[in-house]
């Protein structure tokens, strides 16, 4: 049994509930993913399963001999698999994995930020407005002491690159699986721009 | 891969098309515990805004001297029926003005299909 998929962040919508209430949903075009290879314990010294998704238009000479059973795939992941045996290279897996309810925890690169500063980047509060400040309106403040240490701590928060990262959110509810369309919606929002990869994952927590 | 096309959202067939200015009878489905019973609301139309799943409008009503605004989505399967009471002759999209004025001066003339204003004419 594979524990997850690979997709595609379509965008976010709004379902109507039974109740009437309305509820956030990111819908993801997830699979049909095809098995491109089985790692083993005697072998690689763990057991997963590596699944393939999308179309490349040409692949190079390594990847075209990795995928010599299973043909053009883009793009690569690797999942937990329970009773490996009973899996095979070449074998389709759809969003049929999960149902209605189900917890998954999705993974996916965040959008990204550039070179951003200490009030974006960790929510700092910034200096005051007024009462004659200048430019110290999103400056960052004291970054430590003086002679004692004499340097800066290591892991002080400061303005850098921000996103573009890969972010995972957990334990999110699935709304729907249609295997006709290979539609997965999901509650809530995932990480990532439209159209950008997201690997979902049975919920572990 | 579009989501309005890959998630396509259903009408209520119960919502007439309404418009800005119009005076409307919205009722409601409301659930206490186990009783499902109706609630009305009627008001003004001020503000109908497109989008698929996400279309809205806006109802405002005097209720005991206070203005109160209620905003209900077009598609919502929670709306029993929307009855168009009148329609109102408005030069705008939006009728936020109305917010502003007392109830006397936000009396919006009622707006008479062509061949009736014609007819008035001979």
């Amino acid at each position: 049994m594979i524990q997850g998929i690979i997709g595609r962040k379509i965008g976010m919508t709004q379902v109507f509930r039974e109740d009437g209430k309305v509820m956030a949903v990111t819908a993801i075009e997830a699979g049909p993913c095809s098995v491109t290879q089985i790692k083993r314990v005697g072998k690689e010294g763990y057991e997963a399963v590596q699944l393939g998704f999308g179309t490349a238009k040409r692949l190079n000479s390594p990847q075209s001999g990795h995928l010599k059973k299973v043909g053009l795939l883009k793009y690569l992941r690797e999942f937990e698999a329970s009773d490996i045996d009973a899996i095979q290279v070449g074998q389709m897996v759809d969003v049929g994995i999960f149902k209605a309810g189900d917890l998954v925890d999705v993974s996916g690169i965040s959008k990204g930020k550039g070179f951003a500063g200490v009030v974006k980047r960790h929510h700092f509060a910034g200096g005051p407005k007024t009462h004659g400040q200048s430019d110290r309106h999103r400056a960052p403040g004291s970054i430590g002491a003086t002679t004692s240490p004499g340097r800066v701590w290591k892991g002080m928060r400061m303005a850098g690159h921000m996103g573009n990262e890969r972010v995972t959110v957990r334990r999110l509810k699935v709304v729907e699986a249609d295997t006709e369309r290979n539609l997965l919606l999901i509650r809530g929002a995932v990480p990532g721009a439209r159209r950008g990869l997201v690997t979902i994952r049975k919920s572990t927590i | 891969m579009n989501i309005d096309t890959l998630i396509p959202v259903e009408p209520n067939p119960n919502i007439p098309v309404i418009s800005p200015g119009d005076t409307v009878k919205v009722s409601i489905k409301v659930v206490e515990g186990e009783r499902v019973r109706s609630q009305v609301f009627q008001g003004v139309v001020i503000r109908v805004r497109k989008g698929s799943a996400s279309a809205n409008f806006t109802v405002r009503r005097i209720a005991y001297g206070v203005g109160v605004e209620r905003t209900f989505f077009l598609r919502s399967p929670s709306i029993e029926k929307v009855e168009v009471l009148r329609h109102g002759q408005v030069r705008r999209a939006k009728l936020y003005y109305l917010r502003g004025l007392t109830p006397k001066k936000a009396r919006i003339k009622e707006k008479r299909p062509k061949e009736e204003r014609t007819r008035g004419v001979e």
